[in-house]
């Protein structure tokens, strides 16, 4: 009965919730979204069984599957802690009302358990289950099998509730990853030598499954607890306050104006838990470029390519933080547009510090002299073109995006659906389609070094004729301010 | 100081605010009182240009709000907690303020030291940031920065709402200290018609969107509002 009535609340909030009530666009977008990763999932689960065979790379593709389980579990496990929200948030009105504790606990942990994030899964393992039964695998053997991936995927849904305020472990598994998948690579050690024998045992064995079983059933009792206990304003559902120090940075008053704008993004970056995934996903941005120079795909091997990848290794910093200027400072716009600032210099302060982070991923993308002179050089290329031309565009960008960031929260960077409308994307083209285009041409009709010279060359332009540019997305800013203030005042 | 011109805003065919002609001179202390809906604070974002009049516009020396920034570097307001920045302390934030009004760290640090009793403590140095400061504490540090820079309007809207009693009756304190010599206009809105009168020497209020009372400061004043307002 009470679940009842929760479960219509539920489906008001998703109903009236911002992001459904946007355009048809952003819908088409969020379905076809949803419906890709759905029939990747649907073709792994199908066809994986056949692909694994053909390659000749198991004799047994179950055995294969259970050999890297571990990585897709901790991987799941990530991806979980890194973008699906924990439900806490909305239980706060319902503490006074008359309605008990354990339902309220229930129903927040029910709903973490029909997310998308689970039900994914589903459309692996069930069509491999069933193409398994079809090979003539153990029927029984098989669903025992089933049971445990069910129990699997599970635990990892409480584990992220568990963990999910904790800071840093996001870091620390991405780390673990990397760690035993490059011991592994270099054939150093092999992670899935040990653990690939134990999840293989929950088919051959016909009753290790109750341990998985085992374990889901105690995190569920353990997470129920915990957020029994956590029920009250002043503990679970308190948001952590840090200790805050006074910082000057003082060295920054030598460049004016300029220095007082980029002494507050510092403090933006580093003390806004969103700002802080910005900075950690053009980190991974730079190693983005080891997918192409290192030759590990041979599909990636052409040199258009390798000035996609040139684009994104310095850009990370410029896509993801660029993007949403002036979002991060959405909570106080009314402030920036009523104090004592003109528009240009605010404009000017926000283009430098994504051309020092530019300038910053670039030196540290200096690691690629590794994969010969040539990789860096493009990538200098690319910081060049990123610096002259992509910097206007996302500031350009930015003016339309116009959704308002919630600095506290770090599960919006990706899939912002607002973040999506046409002009965003117009505009978004020429970031990298055009040095594609520009390097094509130079590269089929004259040379290698013609292409490169017209990246270069275009990004000098844009350098050049700074001032004009700036006029222009001063110009437009002005004009869509009060849309943009507008369009901040809706908090999700 | 501040003059109205035809100024209208319609929001979806609901005229919110129509004012024909109202004219604010410099040094002048005025208070706007209404009840919720009036256009108060329609009215305190059209002066500071954060939305677009329907029709007419407003200048504050001479100069248009919404054609020119020029009014940027002698008016300052704060109208809510959106004019916080949260993940900056509040000392940080006051320097940040001073910085783009042109007053160094030992201006401030001399504002701030004045208004100490008005902090109550409660403010500076407390290793917090300014997002997990309480409302009324956020407020003070809101009022506090709006009088940084020394500007010639001060536009506060609501600035005794969430405010304690004692904190209440320190703002009054400064709020006609400002008004004293007769160079800063101040704007002060508010629900409370008391305070309001207290501290204001022209009192405007407003109903549906329209001036429905236009007087300087009496000893009837305080009567003749609550006679108006008790419907």
């Amino acid at each position: 009965m009470m679940f009842r009535k929760l479960l219509s609340l539920e489906w008001k909030a998703f109903l009236r919730s911002k992001s459904f009530a946007g355009n048809v666009a952003i819908k088409v977008f969020m379905a076809i979204g949803a419906i890709y990763f759905t029939l990747v999932f649907l073709a792994l689960g199908f066809f994986s069984f056949n692909m694994i065979k053909d390659s000749g790379l198991a004799s047994d593709p179950l055995e294969l599957i259970s050999k890297y389980l571990i990585y897709y579990i901790v991987f799941d496990l990530v991806i979980r802690l890194f973008f699906q929200k924990i439900p806490v948030i909305n239980i706060r009105p319902l503490l006074p009302l008359p309605v008990k504790r354990s339902t309220i606990v229930n129903f927040a942990l029910g709903k973490t358990m029909v997310s998308f994030f689970n039900i994914m899964h589903a459309f692996f393992f069930v069509p491999f289950s069933i193409k398994l039964l079809v090979e003539g695998y153990d029927p029984l053997h098989v669903v025992f099998w089933h049971i445990s991936m069910l129990a699997i995927i599970y635990s990892n849904n409480f584990l992220n509730l568990l963990l999910n305020n904790k800071d840093g472990l996001f870091a620390i598994f991405i780390g673990l990853i990397l760690a035993f998948g490059g011991l592994q690579y270099f054939g150093i050690f092999d992670l899935t030598d040990y653990t690939g024998p134990v999840f293989h045992a929950l088919y051959t064995t016909g009753y290790a499954f109750v341990i998985p079983v085992f374990i889901v059933v105690g995190l569920w009792i353990a997470t129920y607890k915990y957020f029994y206990k956590n029920l009250y304003l002043d503990a679970g559902l308190t948001s952590k306050h840090e200790e805050a120090k006074t910082e000057e940075y003082t060295w920054l008053n030598q460049f004016g104006t300029l220095g007082t704008f980029l002494k507050n993004d510092i403090k933006l970056i580093r003390r806004n838990k969103r700002s802080k995934t910005t900075v950690f996903i053009s980190i991974v941005f730079l190693f983005y470029g080891m997918l192409f120079f290192t030759g590990a795909l041979e599909m990636y091997d052409t040199p258009i390519w390798k000035m996609f990848a040139a684009i994104f290794v310095s850009g990370g910093f410029l896509f993801t933080f660029g993007q949403f200027v002036p979002s991060w400072d959405s909570a106080y716009y009314p402030l920036m547009m009523s104090q004592n600032i003109q528009y240009k210099e605010y404009i000017a302060s926000k283009w430098w510090l994504i051309v020092i982070g530019t300038l910053v991923s670039a030196i540290i993308s200096s690691f690629y002299l590794y994969f010969g002179w040539e990789v860096y050089i493009l990538i200098l290329i690319g910081a060049v073109y990123n610096i002259g031309v992509n910097s206007y565009l996302v500031l350009l960008g930015g003016a339309f995006i116009k959704t308002p960031i919630d600095l506290a929260s770090s599960k919006q960077a990706f899939g912002d659906k607002k973040a999506f409308n046409l002009k965003v994307f117009l505009i978004s083209m020429p970031k990298l389609v055009l040095p594609l285009i520009l390097y094509g041409i130079g590269y089929y009709f004259y040379s290698p070094e013609a292409g490169y010279a017209l990246v270069v060359l275009a990004g000098i332009l844009g350098f050049a004729f700074r001032n004009k540019v700036f006029a222009l997305i001063e110009r437009i800013y002005k004009s869509e301010k009060y849309d943009t203030l507008e369009a901040y005042k809706q908090k999700n | 100081m501040i003059q109205v011109h035809n100024l209208k805003k319609v929001y979806n065919g609901t005229t919110v605010l129509n004012i024909p002609n109202l004219d604010i001179p410099k040094g002048e202390s005025f208070g706007l009182v209404g009840n919720n809906g009036a256009g108060k604070t329609t009215f305190f974002s059209l002066l500071l240009d954060l939305i677009q009049p329907t029709q007419g516009y407003i200048t504050t020396n001479s100069i248009k709000v919404n054609e020119s920034e020029g009014w940027k570097p002698f008016t300052s307001a704060f109208i809510d907690e959106t004019f916080l920045i949260g993940y900056l302390t509040p000392e940080e934030y006051f320097y940040f303020i001073g910085e783009l009004r042109g007053w160094n760290k030992a201006d401030v640090d001399a504002l701030l030291a004045k208004h100490e009793d008005f902090f109550n403590g409660e403010i500076l140095n407390r290793k917090k940031y300014l997002r997990d400061l309480s409302k009324g504490n956020q407020k003070k540090v809101g009022i506090i920065a709006a009088l940084i820079g020394k500007p010639e309007v001060v536009i506060l809207d609501e600035p005794f709402a969430n405010l304690d009693p004692t904190t209440q009756f320190r703002l009054k304190k400064i709020i006609k200290e400002l008004a004293e010599d007769n160079k800063t206009t101040v704007l002060v809105s508010s629900h409370d018609l008391a305070h309001t009168i207290e501290v204001s020497n022209r009192i405007v209020a407003l109903h549906k969107g329209e001036v429905v009372k236009d007087i300087i400061t009496s000893q009837e004043t305080l009567k003749e509002l609550e006679e108006f307002f008790a419907v």
